[in-house]
C-alpha cells in the first residue's frame, strides 16, 4: 500500500437568506441614497451605526433615526496582507474603525484612496484622530459596499 | 439534586416565518417576553445559556457572539451548548445545573433558530460522518423514518395500524396548536389528507412531518431564594435526565432506544415516579415525526413495547386522555430546532402553574418534557412540578 | 415607489476542508478498492464492527483484530427518499438501507438499488426488511463509500 494514512478533500457550500429586518433594511436602503443612517436611544442618548433596533446597554427599543454625516475619525486600522479561501477583496488592504461624527460607537470599514502599499504614505495620512470621509460606490446594491471605501482628507 | 430550581418566567416569540425580523430582533423578542413573564430585568440575570443547531443551520458561527446584546449577555457570563435536536432540553440542564450549584440565583435560558434562512436538511446532513454515512444520508426524515420502520417490523405491527395511529396522532397534534397562540401551522386536517399527502420518506408523509420553523424561546430559572422574590408563581425542576448512545448509526438499537428510555428512568428516579401514565398529568414529547412519538411512548414507560399504536388509537394521549400529550400542538406543527427542546419544557411549566391558557390540562401537576437529537443519539427529559 | 419594509439578502458560505481518514478507516478503502468488506473485532466483547474503529466504543480498547465480513447480510431497516436538498449526493428517488453484514455485529448503512425505484408499490414487493441484500461493486475503485456502488435484493 502506498501511504498509511490519506485525507479527503470535502468542501461544504450550503446556501443562506439571511432576514435584514426592518431596521437593517432602512440602514441600506439609506445606503443606496447616499445616507449614513444611524439610531439613537431614547434612554442613554447614544447614536448607533449601523442602526440598532434596540440599545445594547438599555435593551430598549431605539424609535429616532439619525442622519449620520459620513465623515468621522480614525480610530485604529490595520493592513490585510494575508489571503484566505473565500476572501472578499484581494490583498493587500486596509481595515479600520471609524468614530463617525455625532456618533456613540466606531464603524468598521476600508480605508483606501492613496496609494496604502507605500508604507510613509501610510504612516503620514493615518494616524489616530485622522480625519476621514466616505467614497460612495458608483453602483449601488444596498449593501455594505456601496460605502466602497473612507479616504483620508487633508 | 442540588439546591432547588425554578421556572419563574417563560418567553416564546411568534413562531413561524419571520422574514421580517434578522435573527438578533427574533431572540430579544423572546427574552423580553420572558423576563416580562418573570417579572425581573436584565439586571436580575446573573448568567445566560444560549442554543441553537449548529453554525451551518445559520451561517453564522457562534451566535452566542452574534446574539450577546440580544441576550443581554453583555457584561455577565454566557454559555453556548449544542446537542442538535436535544438542545433546548441541553440548554435547560445547564441553567438548571448553574443555579443548582449555587453560583447563580437567576439564570436566563434561550433557544433559537431561524430555519427558513438555511437548508435545514443539507445542514442536518452534515452531522453525518463525512466518510461512511453522510452519502446516504436524508437529512432528518430519512433517519427517524428507518428507525420507525424498524420498530413496527421488530414489534409485527401491521403497516395499516401505525399508518392509522401516526394519522390520529398528526391530526390531535394540529387540532392542539389551533389552542396555541405561538405554533406555526394552525390549520386542522383530516385522517385522510394526512394518508394521502405527499410522500417524504415512505411511508412518512408530508403531514408526518414537522415545518422548518423560525423562533426562539426564553426561560428564567431561579434559586428558591429568587422564586421568594419574585412572587412568581414557581414550576420547580422535579426531576431530569440526558443519556447519549454511539455516533454511528447502525450501531445501538433503535427500536427500544437506550438513550430514550434511560434519559426518562434517571428523571423518574429523582421525581419519584413509578407509574408515569397514572402520575404525569401532561407530556410535551418532541415529535417532529408522528411515528417516532409512539416510540418515545413506549420508551417512556407510558405503554408496553409494541403497543404504542393500541393506545393511541384508545385515545389514551389525546386531551381529556389519561396523559394528554403535546396540547401545545407539539413539534409537529412547530419546530424552531435550537428553541424546541426548551419550548417543551416552557410549555410544561405553563401547564404545571395553570398559565397554559386555551391549551390548559385542568389541574396539570406535573408534566414531563422531552427532546432528542443528533442522528437519534441524544434523548433529554426534564421533570416539572407545582410544588417541590 | 414604495419601500419594502424588511427583506432578505441571499448568500452562500463556501468552506474548504481536508479531513483526515486515519489509519483505520485509510485502511477500509484500501481493502475496499480489493473488495474486501473489513471489520475490526474487539478483544473484549468480540463484537466485530463494520466501518471499522481504532477502538470498541463500548469497552474503550483498542480494536487490534481485522476480520472480513460478508458482502451479503440482512436488510434491519431502510428508507424510500424522495426529498431533494441543497447538494445531495444521490439523485432521488433512492433507498438508504441498515445492512446486517453476515459476520458483523453492527449496522451498515448503505443504499438499495439495482431496481426500479420510480414506483414505491413495486419496490416495496422487492425489498422486504428481514431480506437478504448482496454488496455490487463499482468497477471504478475511487476510495470511497461508493466503491461498494450499492446493494442489490437477493432472491
Amino acid at each position: 500500500m502506498a501511504k498509511e494514512y490519506r485525507t479527503i478533500r470535502n468542501d461544504v457550500a450550503l446556501p443562506y437568506q439571511w432576514a435584514l429586518g426592518k431596521t437593517w433594511t432602512r440602514f441600506f436602503d439609506g445606503l443606496k441614497e447616499e445616507r449614513i443612517l444611524g439610531t439613537k436611544c431614547k434612554d442613554c442618548g447614544k447614536v448607533y451605526v449601523p442602526a440598532r433596533s434596540f440599545c445594547p446597554t438599555c435593551f430598549t427599543d431605539t424609535t429616532e433615526w439619525v442622519d449620520v454625516p459620513p465623515r468621522g475619525t480614525l480610530v485604529t486600522w490595520t493592513l490585510v496582507n494575508a489571503s484566505w479561501y473565500g476572501q472578499v477583496k484581494e490583498p493587500p488592504y486596509i481595515v479600520a474603525l471609524i468614530r463617525l461624527e455625532g456618533t456613540d460607537c466606531d464603524f468598521h470599514h476600508y480605508v483606501d484612496g492613496f496609494d496604502i502599499t507605500d508604507e510613509k504614505e501610510r504612516k503620514r495620512k493615518l494616524k489616530t484622530g485622522a480625519k476621514v470621509k466616505a467614497v460612495w460606490s458608483p453602483a449601488k446594491n444596498a449593501d455594505i459596499r456601496d460605502i466602497a471605501w473612507f479616504a483620508p482628507v487633508k | 439534586m442540588g439546591n432547588a430550581v425554578a421556572i419563574i418566567g417563560t418567553g416564546q416569540t411568534r413562531h413561524g416565518r419571520r422574514s421580517d425580523a434578522c435573527y438578533p430582533d427574533l431572540v430579544r423578542e423572546a427574552v423580553t417576553a420572558a423576563l416580562e413573564d418573570a417579572g425581573i430585568t436584565l439586571a436580575d440575570i446573573d448568567g445566560v445559556v444560549l442554543g441553537t443547531m449548529p453554525s451551518m443551520m445559520e451561517g453564522v458561527s457562534s451566535t452566542h457572539f452574534y446574539f450577546a446584546e440580544a441576550l443581554g449577555s453583555v457584561g455577565k457570563p454566557v454559555l453556548k451548548v449544542e446537542t442538535c435536536g436535544s438542545t433546548g432540553q441541553s440548554i435547560g440542564h445547564c441553567g438548571f445545573f448553574w443555579v443548582a450549584s449555587g453560583m447563580a440565583d437567576i439564570v436566563l435560558v434561550v433557544g433559537s433558530e431561524k430555519m427558513s434562512e438555511g437548508d435545514g436538511q443539507a445542514t442536518m446532513t452534515t452531522v453525518f460522518d463525512p466518510f461512511f454515512q453522510r452519502t446516504f444520508a436524508a437529512g432528518a426524515p430519512g433517519v427517524f423514518t428507518m428507525q420507525s420502520m424498524e420498530w413496527m417490523y421488530r414489534f409485527g405491527i401491521p403497516e395499516e395500524k401505525g399508518r392509522e395511529a401516526a394519522a390520529l396522532i398528526s391530526v390531535s397534534n394540529h387540532d392542539n396548536a389551533m389552542d396555541n397562540p405561538h405554533a406555526h401551522i394552525r390549520m386542522r386536517v383530516t385522517m385522510d389528507e394526512v394518508k394521502n399527502a405527499r410522500v417524504i420518506t415512505y411511508p412518512v408523509r408530508l403531514l408526518d412531518v414537522c415545518p422548518a420553523s423560525d423562533g426562539a424561546c426564553a426561560v428564567v430559572f431561579a434559586s428558591q431564594k429568587a422564586v421568594r422574590k419574585s412572587g412568581r408563581k414557581p414550576a420547580w425542576i422535579r426531576g431530569l435526565g440526558f443519556r447519549g448512545e454511539e455516533f454511528f448509526y447502525g450501531e445501538s438499537d433503535k427500536a427500544v432506544w437506550m438513550s430514550a428510555t434511560e434519559a426518562a428512568g434517571e428523571a423518574y428516579r429523582q421525581a419519584g415516579i413509578r407509574d408515569p401514565l397514572k402520575e404525569l398529568d401532561v407530556a410535551e414529547v418532541y415529535n417532529p415525526f408522528t411515528y417516532q412519538e409512539m416510540i418515545f411512548y413506549e420508551c417512556f414507560g407510558f405503554c408496553p413495547r409494541g403497543e404504542a399504536p393500541d393506545y393511541v388509537l384508545r385515545g389514551t394521549f389525546l386531551k381529556g386522555g389519561e396523559l394528554p400529550c403535546c396540547p401545545s400542538g407539539g413539534t409537529l406543527c412547530t419546530n424552531p430546532i435550537g428553541a424546541t427542546g426548551l419550548i417543551r419544557m416552557a410549555e410544561a411549566a405553563l401547564q404545571v402553574t395553570g398559565k397554559a391558557g386555551e391549551r390548559q390540562v385542568e389541574g396539570a401537576k406535573l408534566a414531563l418534557s422531552h427532546a432528542m437529537g443528533g442522528v437519534d443519539q441524544f434523548n433529554g427529559i426534564t421533570i416539572v412540578g407545582s410544588t417541590l | 415607489m414604495a419601500r419594502e419594509e424588511h427583506r432578505i439578502v441571499k448568500g452562500q458560505v463556501l468552506v474548504p476542508y481536508e479531513l483526515a481518514l486515519g489509519k483505520t478507516w485509510s485502511a477500509f478503502y484500501d481493502y475496499l478498492k480489493e473488495e474486501k468488506i473489513m471489520g475490526k473485532k474487539c478483544g473484549r466483547c468480540k463484537r466485530v464492527l463494520v466501518p471499522p474503529r481504532s477502538f470498541c466504543p463500548r469497552c474503550f480498547e483498542d480494536m487490534e483484530e481485522w476480520v472480513e465480513v460478508s458482502p451479503e447480510g440482512v436488510l434491519e431497516t431502510w428508507v424510500y427518499v424522495n426529498m431533494p436538498f441543497f447538494a445531495q449526493e444521490i439523485r432521488i428517488p433512492f433507498i438508504s438501507a441498515q445492512i446486517r453484514l453476515d459476520g458483523s455485529d453492527s449496522g451498515f448503512i448503505h443504499r438499495v438499488a439495482g431496481i426500479d425505484l420510480q414506483d414505491f408499490e413495486k419496490v416495496r414487493e422487492i425489498v422486504k426488511l428481514g431480506g437478504r441484500v448482496r454488496a455490487v461493486w463499482n468497477p471504478e475503485k475511487k476510495g470511497s463509500i461508493l466503491d461498494i456502488d450499492y446493494f442489490e435484493p437477493v432472491d
